[in-house]
């Protein structure tokens, strides 16, 4: 999009500015709202000269000279409620719609003019006026037919070379045949020419194969702009005490680096100074932080939770045991690959069945004793009107449809083929940790209860002025009660000790209990008994209704955690659901493996880096929006809300959308048993051609939108 | 035949015109936010500031 760069700013500006072009993802932006906040937010910076949103994709283009810096931008959008984040490269994605636009274009173009010259030969043209609508047909057809019919015949040159079939080689022998025998029928003066229905074809299948990209570009958006998020670097402390940030790749072993509490380790290590806990649910499953002190040993992923410490990196880059995950990864996908789509499924059994029909017709009339010439036109025109046109909707709209439906309720798809191997599945293995909990703090409702009125007011007003995970976690949810904060003065933050201030005459803090157990955090107020605030994982929102709707549906769940056996045990009590627990990453993969080697088709629900190979090998994976890079990476869905009624809300939509498409192949082979014996009889003119060719694709069309309704909840009721 | 001469030369000449600016938006980057350009008719426009 080079014409889209801002143009220099004329004269006035300052001599020697230069124009800089900066682009951050918001992943934060849903409406027109947004928008024009961030639009506003960032035009008011003096420096910036223009603000373009790019809702698409979640990004906004920002012209500025050197009076604006990139922090600076990222620290305004903060102060307007959006975290942003420079995107490193400046490249745009490829899009996997715009090579197809074009094409498009010119079908619909061409498809337009001859059918207006078609419809005067249907009309009654004939002479001389007949030849020169055919020649004029021929002259926008045979380059339009070249040029919109590449992509086509691209994609079936491929296939043959490897020695397979899709659904464009009938396509394009079918294009190709029939725009030969109308330049022949144009050149002798002859009575049809098919040029309308060649293009015909090719702007309905066009059309399908844009609406299959479009799904595609979405979603791979939407899962971008969550991945480019994730803080990749640390904090180095250098000779003398001095601080420099410095990117993740850049980190050598031998470095020391600061971890604030709150923040995630970069690289393996070893702790030089300060005693803190680790929470490494995302990297092992484990539920319970993890205390270490000098001399322990840290993973990168790990999430430090409650003093800031001074590691010394041990291990960066490829050599973490992150790396040693994702290479587990890379041989996991096996199953998937495997997976061949439904319409090339069909197209294996519809190729040579059609092309059979023809052969026969061919031979039929020529032992019924029609000419050479007679015959090939019948042959033909059976190929034309066999040509998969509903086929080639049949399955890209209903899926682009219910993509579009699940979108709006907050399920990404990441493409058509996670629909068709979401909608077999028979098994479903849920980890714990994140899946079906929050995979966070989340306070003790008996605890805040007992806090009363006038505790709740100071424990929010103390908790709020504090970035600790726990302070955060206690802060939302008193917030979320409705409860007002009290006013305080005095606020003072000591690292590892908690918050002091006085409220009114009275001194009260907020800080770590004494010899308390697991997570929790104690107020305190001057004249009052010292109150106690339990934190636990808490399951998701629904969770139980999730499960039950799933059992419903036909699949058997079960825990697959790398948790401690008691935190396991508790959660499989809770839901009834057989549990393993302890299970490392190549121990999840080697589960699902087992389940598909017994037939099972298998589920896998996970968050975790741990969750990663088990995600890639499964035959279909969600993941939730909270999760890993890894993991959202590695899973074919995505969900953003809290509530895990994402789950059977994604399985039906995927179940349905499989009923549709089954639905449209049968309405598609229905019309050919009425079209075929026509053609074969050779009673098939191009006007039956393109009227039997848009009646079936706008049938087609038409059952696949009422997926749009798919992803509403089976009863009204359903969270909100 | 007189008027088909002038007819079907005009009926080409518009639908050419037609995908000529289709090519031509989609150079300009019309097509590359669909979303928020449904979204963009809803922004209020607060400041009417004059960019210099």
């Amino acid at each position: 999009m080079t014409s889209a760069a801002p143009v220099t700013a004329p004269g006035g500006a300052a001599a020697g500015a230069q124009e800089l072009r900066t682009v951050l993802t918001v992943p934060g932006m849903h409406c027109a709202g947004c928008m024009a906040k961030v639009e506003r937010t960032l035009a008011a910076i003096s420096g910036v000269s223009a603000a373009r949103v790019n809702l698409t994709a979640r990004t906004v283009a920002v012209a500025h000279d050197q009076r604006a810096t990139v922090p600076g931008l990222v620290a305004a959008l903060a102060g307007a409620g959006f975290a942003a984040q420079p995107r490193l490269d400046l490249v745009e994605p490829a899009s996997a719609v715009r090579p197809l636009l074009a094409p498009l274009a010119v079908a619909a173009f061409a498809c337009m003019n001859v059918m207006l010259l078609s419809v005067s030969v249907w009309a009654g043209a004939d002479g001389s006026t007949r030849v020169l609508f055919h020649w004029l047909s021929a002259a926008i057809g045979v380059p339009a037919i070249a040029y919109a019919g590449l992509p086509f015949f691209a994609s079936a040159a491929r296939a043959l070379r490897r020695g397979t079939t899709n659904m464009d080689v009938p396509i394009s022998i079918g294009v190709v045949l029939a725009t030969g025998l109308s330049l022949h029928e144009t050149v002798i003066g002859g009575a049809e020419a098919w040029f309308d229905g060649t293009l015909m074809l090719l702007l309905f299948l066009l059309a399908g194969r844009v609406l299959d990209a479009m799904m595609r570009d979405r979603a791979r958006a939407g899962v971008d702009a969550l991945l480019r998020q994730a803080p990749d670097g640390a904090m180095v402390v250098g000779e003398g005490g001095s601080l420099a940030w410095c990117t993740a790749a850049d980190l050598q072993p031998g470095m020391v680096i600061r971890v604030g509490a709150g923040e995630r380790l970069a690289a393996d290590g070893t702790i030089l100074t300060g005693t803190s806990r680790f929470d490494q649910s995302l990297l092992t499953g484990e539920s319970v932080a993890i205390a270490t002190g000098p001399g322990g040993k840290v993973l990168a992923g790990t999430l430090n939770l409650e003093n800031p410490v001074d590691v010394r990196v041990i291990a960066a880059g490829a050599d973490t045991s992150l790396a040693d995950i994702a290479r587990l990864m890379e041989a996991a996908g096996q199953v998937r690959s495997r997976h061949v789509r439904i319409a090339d499924r069909a197209a294996r059994l519809y190729a040579p069945a059609v092309h059979t029909l023809a052969a026969i017709s061919f031979v039929g009339w020529m032992i019924a004793g029609a000419g050479v010439h007679h015959a090939l036109v019948i042959a033909i025109s059976v190929l034309i009107i066999t040509c998969p046109c509903a086929l080639g909707l049949a399955v890209p709209v209903a899926q682009v449809v219910a993509a579009g439906a699940l979108m709006r309720r907050g399920v990404l798809v990441k493409d058509g083929s996670a629909l068709e191997r979401l909608a077999t599945v028979d098994r479903a293995l849920l980890d714990k940790t994140g899946t079906l909990t929050m995979g966070r703090p989340v306070p003790d409702a008996a605890c805040l209860d007992a806090l009363g009125g006038e505790g709740a007011a100071v424990a929010l007003a103390l908790a709020s002025h504090s970035r600790h995970p726990l302070s955060q976690a206690l802060a939302q949810a008193l917030a979320a009660r409705g409860v007002q904060a009290a006013t305080i003065d005095a606020v003072v933050e000591t690292p590892g000790q908690g918050l002091r201030a006085q409220w009114g005459t009275r001194a009260v803090a907020l800080g770590r209990p004494a010899g308390a157990e697991g997570l929790a955090t104690a107020l305190t107020i001057t004249g009052e008994p010292v109150r106690i605030i339990r934190f636990a994982d808490a399951p998701r929102p629904d969770c139980a209704v999730a499960l039950a709707r799933l059992a419903g549906m036909g699949i058997d769940c079960a825990i697959l955690s790398g948790d401690n056996p008691a935190a396991v045990a508790q959660m499989a009590a809770l839901t009834g659901l057989p549990a393993q627990a302890l299970a490392s990453p190549a121990a999840k993969q080697a589960a699902i493996t087992a389940l598909q080697a017994a037939g099972a088709r298998v589920l896998m629900v996970g968050d975790g880096l741990n969750d990663g190979p088990a995600l890639a090998a499964a035959n279909a994976s969600i993941a939730p929006g909270s999760a890993s890079d890894v993991g959202r990476q590695a899973a074919d869905l995505v969900f953003t809300g809290d509530s895990l009624l994402a789950l059977p809300r994604a399985v039906g939509v995927a179940r349905a959308t499989m009923r549709v498409v089954k639905q449209n192949f049968a309405m598609a082979i229905g019309y050919n048993v009425l079209a075929v014996p026509l053609a074969m009889a050779g009673l098939v003119t191009p006007l039956v051609a393109a009227v039997a060719m848009s009646t079936s694709s706008l049938l087609v069309i038409a059952n696949s939108l009422r997926l749009a309704r798919a992803a509403r909840d089976p009863s009204r009721r359903g969270a909100a | 035949m007189t008027s088909l001469a002038l007819l079907i030369p005009i009926a080409l000449a518009m639908g050419l015109i037609g995908l000529g600016a289709f090519f031509w938006a989609l150079r300009r980057g019309q097509f590359a936010d669909l979303d928020g350009a449904a979204a963009r008719i809803l922004i209020d426009d607060e400041d009417d500031r004059v960019l210099p």
